[in-house]
């Protein structure tokens, strides 16, 4: 191997990104040793096990992904703004709009809402952690060190470049020779795995960790969802998993499976991909569903209208979401008897959705609604959704899909869905719940011009797709000509994702804005909120509650406000249970990822020693005895007075 | 919140204003034989039908924000407890579902409809034309004519066209809007697609399955010609074509982009297409033996001319076409 080879050159762009890395790198090493803060991260953050600790690691490294993807964004529409652009070559938009789309849903929204669970599950079923902290922080650290892994193909080997769905054979080694797509099947390996011991964690958690009293029927919306997302992760993810192995035999192992030689089946990993590729579009979309039902009623001051149905009709959009997976290729030549079985299951999907919608607007109904950033983008979800979902269903009627398929007008339709439905959400779950995390508010002022740019933005940037779409432009097209007359509605578009570009330097600058000037001490419940989590100081201590609450009714910390009884019961504190901080899972992150490396470039002998080492990791867990430790009653009492003291 | 107002009647009323014009600009909703048209009428109809829920939802919405701001309300307004009710919730449960078994006979029923002969033009044998896609272009045989072009297409107006897909690398699809919406053409099968041309006029084709590098470029042009003008230029090609070789077959298919080519033979003799028993997809059972006994098969020299092809596995996989 040549270094040229080795390291991407050649490309101004990626000198430049290689220059801000280093940098980057150095002012951090650097500024961790001036402040001395290495032992402090490394005892407070990378060793940690506290769930809310590990979900805050989890938003940031999804919102640091936001940026990557996004300025992946912007590139693309920069290429796209007029006719011949020269700005990009043909390969370098094939790299960049498959790293922002794999990035924007594997690395992004997945890791942001498995952040936002990770923050908020066990307070909101009134419980002092997840299931198995210690493997929550292994799921943690398999995600970071994939998505590093990922991310590292920019500058070393090459990126991906076959597109997120890396359809087979273009992905194989004889259309891809570059090593992009071993990353591909590496990265996502990696971090999948992740995900799935994520779903085992939190199923267990929800089921067996509830406070007394927290009947299924009684917990909060976002919980109830968050459990049904689970569930579709310990569904699909195994798929991936297998698809992803098979894809890494073929290219670095020389294995047919896929290959157009050998009786290698193309339309396989087709399958295989949207069998999971699916449902995670609502493993993104759900827990996002559940936000909204929180934030919604929060701000309304009412109960969720139609609980019931609202979480039948959850279960009944899990369901359908594996039954839907040949959509993708309506155009393979599949037959109308095939096509037709799989419109029809994608358009009931439309019938759950829209009782949700409904039952969100009656929610609204006869309430007290104040608009807060949450509830704003709340608010701002349901119009443009619905946009996103009534052209879902145009686009699940096969014959008409024969002409939207892989054109803009599916762009378009997924954005519409993707943005305002998993990114809105978080953004609304992140503006609801930042004062459990940090114990202060965000300025509203900010965040609603933050709003407001990428509302309008949004749409700016993505109306004009769906008609490029009906007009013939396809999608991963990286140049047009002036004559096919796709330049002014793509000029359109540009400036419109700009537009949301600021939006989102906005938000970002509020975190600043809002740590230095945010009043403090403003108490445990700051929106007046409805459910447990609420009822705890924030930010909240390790141990979550120093009692367990007692739950006697849904939205059970508004019903102890209302009626005035309470939620604890009296009596002195007892010594709570916490397991220990632990190193294994970053070290274990490492050497999967030195793994991963070694195997991108088929470097056999390094990854044979590091595949010895996960196994010599989990040895050693599995001799460990380490029962945690014990935080005495005296201690939990002087914690809670100075918590509470001052505040409540 | 009239900032929200403003912004959403907007982007109505210019969904309304550009699909009202749609009919003279877009491509898909300006279809130019049946098979489109087909696609197109269920497009604007379910168009039609959507934009009934959103209005219903839009409506809903606006009345709910505006009616129920906590700015509207007194301070000691409370708001009541309610559990939901059976009936609405049975209503918009049962609205949808009706929308939905609405759209799916249409559905059923239209996708039924493309994938055959169009109406009207099942007494006519149709034209039979094999597209075939390498990186990065078409390559289009006639067989019965014993014509081949690259990059180009011409079919007689009125006639059912029959377009046989295949690709001698990444999948890709083939789809000319105004004529009809695409198929996937890949290395191991055939896909087909029933076009009829009803009007005379050049219309644009392309791939718009990602294949890599060369995938933007790779544009063709569909000419419908009046019956006799179509024969007269397939006359035109048998006659001032050159034949098409194995060695110049091999030379087009390592050669990344290449402009318009025309011959007077196709390359389905020395290269045949994926088809029968030679298709890599066998549907029902596997029948590795059928091809020793289909004989006259060149499998060694297909496998010569296109190198990296081997199709003598078969696989089990089931596509159900
Ligand atoms: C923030 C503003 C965003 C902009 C301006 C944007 C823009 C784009 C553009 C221009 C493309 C490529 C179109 C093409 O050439 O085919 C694209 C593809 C894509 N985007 Fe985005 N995007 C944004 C956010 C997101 C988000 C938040 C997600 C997911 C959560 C997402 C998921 C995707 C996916 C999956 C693809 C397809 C990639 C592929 O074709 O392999 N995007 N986006
Ligand atoms: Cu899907
Ligand atoms: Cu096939």
């Amino acid at each position: 191997m040549k270094w040229d080879e080795f390291f991407v050159t050649g490309e101004p762009m990626i000198y430049a990104a290689d220059v801000s890395i280093i940098l980057v790198s150095l002012a951090i090493v650097i500024g961790l040793t001036y402040f001395k803060k290495w032992g402090y991260l490394w005892r407070e953050w990378l060793t940690t096990v506290d769930h809310k600790r590990i979900g805050i690691m989890y938003i940031i490294s999804a919102l640091i992904m936001l940026f990557r993807g996004g300025v992946d964004a912007l590139l693309m529409r920069t290429q796209l703004a007029v006719p011949d652009n020269k700005i990009l070559d043909a390969q370098h938009y094939n790299e960049i709009f498959t790293t922002h789309g794999l990035i924007m849903i594997l690395f992004m929204a997945m890791p942001f809402v498995i952040g936002m669970m990770n923050v908020v599950i066990p307070l909101q079923i009134g419980a002092r952690d997840v299931a198995f902290p210690r493997l929550n922080a292994v799921s943690f650290w398999m995600f970071f060190f994939g998505a590093m892994l990922l991310n590292l193909s920019f500058v070393i080997g090459g990126s991906p470049d076959a597109g997120w769905s890396a359809y087979f054979p273009l992905a194989s080694l004889e259309f891809s020779p570059t090593v992009g797509n071993n990353y591909y099947s590496l990265a996502l390996q990696i971090s999948g795995i992740g995900t799935l011991m994520t779903g085992v964690n939190f199923i267990v958690t929800i089921l067996k960790m509830r406070a007394p009293g927290m009947k299924l029927m009684r917990m909060p919306m976002f919980t109830w969802s968050v459990l049904i997302t689970n569930v579709i992760i310990l569904f699909a993810f195994p798929v991936l998993t297998v698809a992803l192995a098979l894809m890494m035999f073929d290219r670095i192992f020389g294995s047919q499976f896929f290959t157009m030689a050998n009786g290698g089946m193309d339309m396989l990993w087709a399958n295989l991909f949207w069998v999971w590729g699916h449902p995670e579009v609502y493993i993104v979309i759900l827990p996002a569903f559940g936000i909204f039902s929180d934030v919604i009623s929060t701000f309304s001051k009412k109960n969720l209208y139609g609980y019931k149905s609202m979480v039948v009709s959850m279960v009944a959009i899990s369901v359908l979401s594996f039954l839907v997976w040949a959509h993708h290729f309506y155009t393979m030549g599949q037959g109308a008897m095939v096509n037709g079985f799989f419109s029809i299951t994608t358009m009931a999907i439309a019938v759950p959705t829209g009782v949700k919608i409904f039952n969100w607007l009656f929610t609204l109904q006869k309430g007290k609604i104040s608009f807060t950033s949450p509830m704003l983008y709340a608010m701002g979800f349901i119009p443009i959704f619905t946009i996103g979902g009534v052209t879902g269903v145009m686009l699940a009627m096969a014959s008409a899909d024969y002409q939207y398929h892989n054109t803009m007008f599916l762009v378009a339709h997924f954005h519409y869905v993707l943005i305002p439905g998993t990114v809105f959400g978080v953004l609304a779950g992140m503006h609801y719940w930042f004062p459990k995390m940090f114990g202060f508010r965000l300025n509203e002022r900010l965040a609603k011009w933050a709003f407001w740019l990428i509302i309008i933005g949004f749409n700016v940037a993505f109306m004009p797709l769906f008609f490029l779409g009906l007009n013939g432009m396809t999608r991963r097209m990286y140049t047009y000509s002036a004559s096919t007359g796709f330049g002014p509605l793509n000029m359109i578009a540009t400036i419109g994702a700009f537009v949301l570009a600021i939006g989102f330097v906005v938000l970002c600058y509020n975190f600043f804005h809002s740590f230095r000037h945010s009043p403090r001490n403003e108490g445990g419940d700051p929106w007046d909120a409805r459910t447990l989590e609420w009822s705890t100081p924030s930010p909240v201590p390790v141990y979550n509650f120093a009692k367990l609450p007692n739950v006697k009714s849904q939205d059970a910390f508004w019903h102890a406000k209302k009626h005035n009884v309470p939620l604890y019961e009296e009596g002195p504190y007892e010594e709570i249970h916490m397991p220990s901080n632990s190193g294994q899972p970053f070290i274990l992150g490492v050497i999967m990822f030195i793994l991963g490396f070694s195997l991108v470039f088929s470097w056999f002998i390094p990854a044979i020693i590091a595949g010895v080492g996960v196994i010599i990791m989990l040895a050693v867990r599995s001799f460990e005895r380490d029962h945690g430790y014990h935080i005495s009653a005296k201690e939990i009492a002087a914690t809670e007075q100075k918590l509470r003291g001052d505040t409540v | 919140m009239k900032k929200k107002r403003w912004l959403f009647s907007l982007i109505f009323i210019s969904i309304v204003m550009l699909l009202s014009g749609c009919d003279s600009s877009l491509l898909v909703l300006n279809p130019k034989g049946p098979v489109a048209k087909t696609q197109s009428n269920t497009i604007i109809f379910s168009i039609l039908m959507m934009a009934l829920v959103l209005i219903v939802v839009y409506i809903l919405y606006i009345y709910m924000l505006t009616k129920y701001r906590a700015s509207k309300t007194s301070d000691d307004y409370e708001p009541p407890h309610m559990e939901g009710s059976k009936w609405l919730e049975l209503i918009w449960t049962l609205i949808p579902i009706i929308i939905v078994a609405i759209l799916s006979v249409v559905t059923v029923r239209t996708t039924n409809a493309v994938e055959k002969v169009p109406e009207g033009y099942e007494s006519q044998k149709p034209l039979v034309i094999y597209a075939a896609s390498s990186d990065w272009k078409w390559h289009f045989s006639y067989p019965e004519e014993g014509i081949e072009t690259v990059n180009y297409v011409n079919i007689p107006t009125n006639r059912p066209v029959e377009f046989r897909l295949y690709s001698y690398g990444p999948i890709t699809s083939f789809w000319i809007p105004q004529l009809g919406g695409q198929k996937y053409a890949m290395s191991d099968m055939i896909t087909k697609l029933h076009f009829v041309a009803d009007h005379e006029g050049s219309f644009m084709g392309k791939n718009s399955n990602f294949s890599g590098k060369g995938f933007a470029e790779m544009e063709f042009e569909a000419l419908a010609q009046s019956p006799a003008d179509f024969t007269k230029w397939v006359d035109d090609v048998k006659q001032t074509a050159p034949k098409l070789s194995e060695q110049e077959f091999k030379t087009l298919l390592d050669t990344p982009h290449i402009g318009r080519k025309s011959y007077s033979s196709t390359h389905l003799g020395f290269a045949p297409p994926p088809e029968g028993d030679m298709a890599g997809h066998h549907h029902g059972g596997s029948g590795s033996d059928s091809d020793k006994t289909s004989g006259e098969k060149p499998m060694d020299q297909m496998q010569d001319d296109m190198g990296n092809m081997d199709m003598s596995d078969h696989s089990s996989m089931e596509h159900g076409h």
